[in-house]
């Protein structure tokens, strides 16, 4: 299932790299994601918007399995990568945790690692020991998250929690890449930075989608608009409108999705 | 409308009353200091730091012989039984502590914290009785041979082996202080954010590396504060182990043969003291203890600071 990663491939057709399929999540017997049915394009960004509580978060965190940790949470329906489903009970989480990459909506490095320690916090889980190939996908990382020349004079002797709030979600996201994953889910990535912080973190989204597929997660509309390839509108836990940004923004077909993005509730 | 005016404001006021409670522990910490430092002068004029590390208590008087005091084999048998207990006490607790935490079922968790909080509750002299009756028998029939038969090479589990010994008072003073390493661990833990656990899941982590590489390093200092504070106890416990350590004034390297605390020796023979510079040598030793006590926190402070700074490493650069 190795995937062709070269110029002709990628310039082919739409490849679909994830699809939920009548896809329904609980928590307890409330049921906050109802039947939602949704393509994935690869190397796309696609931004997953609504107002809250209609269930974008959580529909994101089946998407790499992390809804089953919260007690009583649990999916029904199917999750494909790449035609696999992953809600299988013969797929190990922790491997599609490996493909399925994450960065949360509150920066969260580990306080007690060096910005290093950090970067390759992922490599060392999935067992990585020798030391030039884990300096030399630090610095690939932290260069992709945009981070390495703001620390690299600091790499082994300053903590992760020791970066402001924008570096910090950038060694997130450099930690979240240096595993290779095939798709980031990002959920409200800049919700708690300053703008700065956040046109970078943008910027950022643009030039991963070379290399990977992003799902993101906002409540920022134009963050949508700005960084998105696709979006989808999700209301009251269903899926109301799915397609290309442009046309989600210009002209909504559902009346919900249109009266969302001009401001008249959310 | 004018706020209203008082000559002593509500503020400065509750902060004098609050000072006040503040200076009192420390008045009292400062007078108990004070009183046994006085009170046992005269031990320290006569004997010097002899008394520290003189391996002799005999405070017999006779005729032919005066009478020596040196603390050292309570010293010895503080130490040494309280570590004994650390050793056998912290990875229950924490493992404990962990297990109620992060993997027990639901419904599991409150009835086990309940009981291992229950041990806390238990007075120290029931301890002391069902070790006596119950505790120091077993051990000796089933654990210290098994021991001494395997590791009997090393010394400090060398044959003969006797019930009332330092390891039956290191294993009851375990029992008796993993409650609180298990209580305090166990709320280190639970106050580390989810984030810290999704971020590991995240990265692909196992639950067991996201307790190794998450969730104990960000509680660290916190389960050193526990393992300390039950160490604390460990040290000043005194009914229980009085029970089962069989009290005898000599050091032996072996865990299997009696031995002494600080604590104990005072309780045992403060009400045999019959002249004054026995009863300043209880108090010497009543001293030291608080010292020992005091330096062990210390360190834990010390450990804790150390630690909380190279986690933050490079923040001030």
């Amino acid at each position: 299932m190795a995937t062709p990663m070269t110029q002709e491939s990628q310039a082919q057709t739409a490849q679909i790299v994830m699809q939920a399929k009548q896809l329904s999540a609980f928590y307890g017997e409330n049921r906050a994601v109802k039947d939602v049915n949704l393509d994935i394009e690869r190397n796309c960004v696609t931004a997953f918007i609504g107002p809250s509580g209609c269930g974008k978060t959580t529909i994101l965190r089946c998407f790499n399995r992390m809804h089953e940790l919260v007690p009583s949470a649990h999916v029904k329906g199917q999750v494909l990568l790449d035609n696999e489903n992953i809600y299988d009970p013969m797929i190990d989480p922790v491997q599609i945790r490996r493909r399925v990459g994450m960065v949360f909506q509150k920066p969260n490095p580990f306080p007690t690692m060096s910005i290093y320690d950090n970067a390759v916090a992922g490599l060392k889980l999935a067992g990585v020991r020798k030391r030039d190939v884990l300096d030399d996908l630090a610095e690939k990382s932290l260069r992709r998250a945009a981070l390495w020349d703001e620390v690299k004079d600091r790499l082994y002797k300053a903590s992760g929690a020791s970066l402001s709030g924008g570096q910090q979600q950038r060694l997130c996201i450099a930690r979240a890449l240096a595993i290779e994953p095939e798709v980031l889910l990002m959920d409200e990535p800049c919700s708690a930075l300053d703008p700065v912080a956040t046109s970078k973190i943008e910027d950022l989204i643009q030039e991963l989608q070379r290399d990977y597929t992003v799902i993101i997660v906002t409540h920022n509309m134009q963050q949508a608009a700005r960084v998105s390839d696709y979006t989808a509108f999700f209301y009251l836990g269903e899926l109301i409108e799915f397609g290309k940004t442009e046309r989600i923004f210009e002209k909504p077909e559902k009346k919900a999705t249109e009266d969302y993005i001009t401001g008249k509730f959310g | 409308m004018k706020p209203k005016r008082f000559s002593l404001p509500p503020d400065s006021l509750f902060k004098w009353i609050l000072a006040t409670a503040g200076l009192f522990i420390v008045m009292i910490v400062g007078l108990m200091i004070a009183v046994m430092a006085i009170e046992s002068w005269p031990v320290f004029q006569q004997f010097g730091l002899q008394f520290i590390y003189g391996g002799d208590w005999n405070p017999s008087e006779n005729a032919d012989r005066p009478p020596t005091f040196g603390a050292l084999p309570f010293i010895y048998g503080t130490v040494v039984s309280s570590i004994l207990a650390l050793i056998i006490a912290v990875p229950l607790g924490l493992g404990t502590a962990i297990f109620l935490n992060e993997l027990a079922p639901r419904f599991l968790r409150t009835p086990i914290s309940f009981l291992v909080e229950l041990l806390a509750a238990i007075p120290s002299v029931v301890y002391g009785m069902w070790g006596l009756f119950y505790l120091v028998p077993f051990l000796h029939d089933h654990i210290m041979p098994f021991l001494s038969d395997t590791l009997g090479f090393i010394p400090l589990f060398a044959p003969p082996i006797r019930g009332f010994s330092m390891f039956s008072a290191g294993v009851i003073l375990a029992i008796m202080i993993l409650p609180f390493i298990t209580a305090v661990a166990r709320e280190v833990l639970a106050a580390v954010p989810n984030s810290q656990r999704e971020a590991a899941l995240a990265l692909s982590a196992t639950k067991w590396d996201m307790i190794k590489k998450a969730v104990i390093p960000y509680g660290r200092s916190g389960i050193v504060g526990a393992v300390m504070l039950g160490w604390g106890r460990a040290l000043g416990e005194t009914m229980a182990v009085t029970m089962v350590i069989g009290n005898s004034h000599f050091i032996k390297t072996s865990l299997f043969q009696a031995g002494y605390t600080m604590a104990s020796v005072i309780a045992n023979e403060i009400r045999e003291a019959t002249y004054p510079l026995y009863v300043e040598a209880l108090i010497a030793i009543g001293l030291l203890l608080f010292a020992v006590t005091f330096i062990v926190n210390g360190l834990a402070r010390l450990l804790i600071i150390r630690m909380s700074k190279v986690s933050m490493g490079g923040q001030n650069e």
